[in-house]
């Protein structure tokens, strides 16, 4: 039972990692009906960003409450840009190009980000420095530490505030618009391409932190990191139904339940046959399945093929 | 270009790939008036108003409206400019509900006081929106659909209005609706282009029309000149 209840404390934690990214995939699918599959790096890049940005600040005596969010602004403020860069350089200009077309030059893009990183900040893992205690909670013998509860905090915070502004303010509004007709919207003065560029930055910043979450729970970021982690939320999202975004949350947190539980039984059910590192292969079953199985996701929609 | 109409159209052409649509058409739209365009499907009326709109670039010839090339302006810098186009096939957005419908009519605009002014009104001149306000625009009918692309329209404080066969697709009594709004709407000083198959209800309604045949514009005049004229009744008005 108490395995049981880390497990499930250790999913939720990493599940709502996941949602935010997946959120960026589905935010930009919903609205322009691509896949971005550079969005991982995003998430590289930001954590890379805050560890580096993290390293001078602490170095140059500023207190760890005040370089936290600081660099979680620059490693959001880098990956905004990046984000409005991906759009303008690899999917503008192929906008009504064959689909096969921006999803290649997204592999291309991914490649160039993982090569720059990698020349950058070099082949070995980079530790996140440790400037706090992170002390571990107990509760009945089920630990939880502070990092992962802020996380979890942090996450949740963000996807109600990104479903405030997607429902409830003229920007969402004008992305919903977009997503269902962009001439209808055009006719109603939406500069489309400005809706484009923000929904790439907001996606951008919510990686940012997911990249600084995951490489803060875990102690450490790679320039690799964000192929694993962006094919994980890219299953998350189409685990929820690609397109829709309480579908992407869903499908985070369900992941990331399905991975930690099953990678905490997965040895007694198989004899001992299988250890935990088998962990990353649920996310590939569970791709699969729901690909054969439920194309449309567990909220999502039928979806169309679009010409 | 003559400074006394709102919207003129010099010699435009406009194709789609190699083949000519709009094959050289002169017309002139002036403040206050409703103008008809009439012509059977695929005559390139509708090809017209989505280049007017800037949906689609112009193979040649000049758009003026209020005096100005419209030439460099996208599509949604002409809607700041009070151009509004109630596309063919009404265009409301299925999954947003009635009242962010309207509000994205007016995404142009600023002063949210004044919107919501706007909003009330819409409400008051269509009730039938009113009652249906929360609701997803993909669940109303035809007619209110269409009701709702006007609204819409209107929302953004247009000076030109562009209709694009608004009665298509409607029960008769629901056309009849629309066009007692269209009238009541022009009675009040909007300039409207309205493009129809139903040639005797636009014409009824317009002071002026156009008949488009083919990419070309053949007649042009006073609307009941073109109601009494015997091409006119033989090819639109069946006899
Ligand atoms: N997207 C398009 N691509 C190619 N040809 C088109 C397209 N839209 C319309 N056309 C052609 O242009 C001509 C004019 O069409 P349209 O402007 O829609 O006519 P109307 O609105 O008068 O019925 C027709 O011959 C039609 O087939
Ligand atoms: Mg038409």
């Amino acid at each position: 039972m108490e395995t049981f209840l880390q497990q499930l404390i250790n999913g939720l934690v990493q599940g709502s990692v996941y949602a935010l990214v997946a959120l960026g995939y589905t935010m930009v699918y919903g609205i322009l009906g691509l896949i971005n599959f550079a969005h991982g790096e995003v998430v590289m890049i930001g954590a890379m960003l805050a560890i580096s940005s993290l390293n001078v600040l602490l170095g140059n005596g500023v207190s760890p409450l005040l370089a936290l969010p600081l660099c979680a602004v620059i490693a959001m403020l880098g990956c905004m840009a990046l984000g409005y860069g991906i759009e303008r350089i690899a999917y503008r200009p192929l906008r009504h190009a064959p689909r096969l077309a921006p999803l290649i030059t997204a592999i291309g893009v991914s490649i160039v980000l993982q090569n720059l990183a990698m020349m950058i900040w070099g082949r070995d893992y980079l530790p996140f420095p440790k400037f706090f205690s992170n002390n571990p909670h107990s509760f009945g013998g089920v630990i939880i530490s502070d990092i992962q509860l802020l996380i979890f905090v942090l996450a949740l915070t963000l996807m109600g505030l990104l479903l405030l502004l997607v429902q409830r303010t003229r920007l969402g509004r004008a992305m919903r618009a977009v997503a269902e007709n962009q001439q209808a919207a055009l006719l109603m003065g939406v500069d489309i391409n400005r809706v484009i560029s923000l929904t790439f930055m907001l996606g951008s910043a919510l990686a940012a932190l997911a990249g600084i979450m995951v490489s803060a729970n875990y102690g450490l970021a790679h320039y690799y990191m964000g192929f694993l982690l962006g094919l994980k939320a890219f299953t998350a999202a189409v685990l929820g139904g690609i397109g829709n975004l309480k579908g992407a949350m869903l499908g985070g947190l369900v992941l990331g339940l399905i991975e930690s539980l099953g990678a905490g039984y997965i040895g007694d059910l198989s004899g001992g046959f299988f250890g935990s590192n088998y962990q990353d292969v649920f996310a590939f079953f569970i791709l699969i399945a729901v690909l054969v199985f439920r194309p449309s996701g567990l909220l999502g929609e039928r979806i169309a093929e679009r010409a | 270009m003559n400074p006394e109409y709102l919207l003129e159209i010099r010699d435009l052409k406009v194709a789609y790939g190699g083949i000519q649509a709009v094959k050289g058409i002169s017309l002139n739209v002036a403040p206050g008036e409703l103008v008809a365009l009439i012509g059977s499907n695929g005559a390139g009326k509708s090809t017209t108003l989505k280049t007017l709109a800037g949906l689609l670039p112009p193979a040649s010839g000049h758009v003026y409206y209020q005096g100005k090339n419209l030439k460099e302006l996208a599509a949604h810098q002409r809607v700041t400019q009070g151009m509004a186009l109630v596309p063919e096939g009404r265009g409301v957005f299925a999954r947003l509900n009635v009242t962010e419908n309207l509000l994205m009519g007016a995404y142009s605009r600023d002063n949210r006081a004044e919107i919501n002014l706007d909003l009330d009104r819409m409400y008051a001149l269509f009730p039938r929106l009113a009652e249906r306000c929360g609701q997803l625009a993909g669940t109303l009918s035809g007619g209110e659909q269409q009701m709702l692309a006007m609204a819409r329209a209107l929302m953004s404080r247009p000076r030109l209005l562009m209709l694009d066969e608004p009665s298509m697709g409607l029960a008769p009594l629901m056309v009849q609706k629309i066009f007692e709004t269209i009238r009541e709407i022009s009675a009040q000083g909007m300039s409207i282009l309205l493009i129809e198959q139903n040639a005797r209800l636009a014409l009824q309604a317009a002071s002026r029309g156009y008949v488009m045949e083919s990419g070309a514009i053949t007649l042009s005049g006073a609307a009941v000149e073109l109601l009494g004229n015997d091409a006119v009744q033989r090819a639109y008005l069946g006899g």
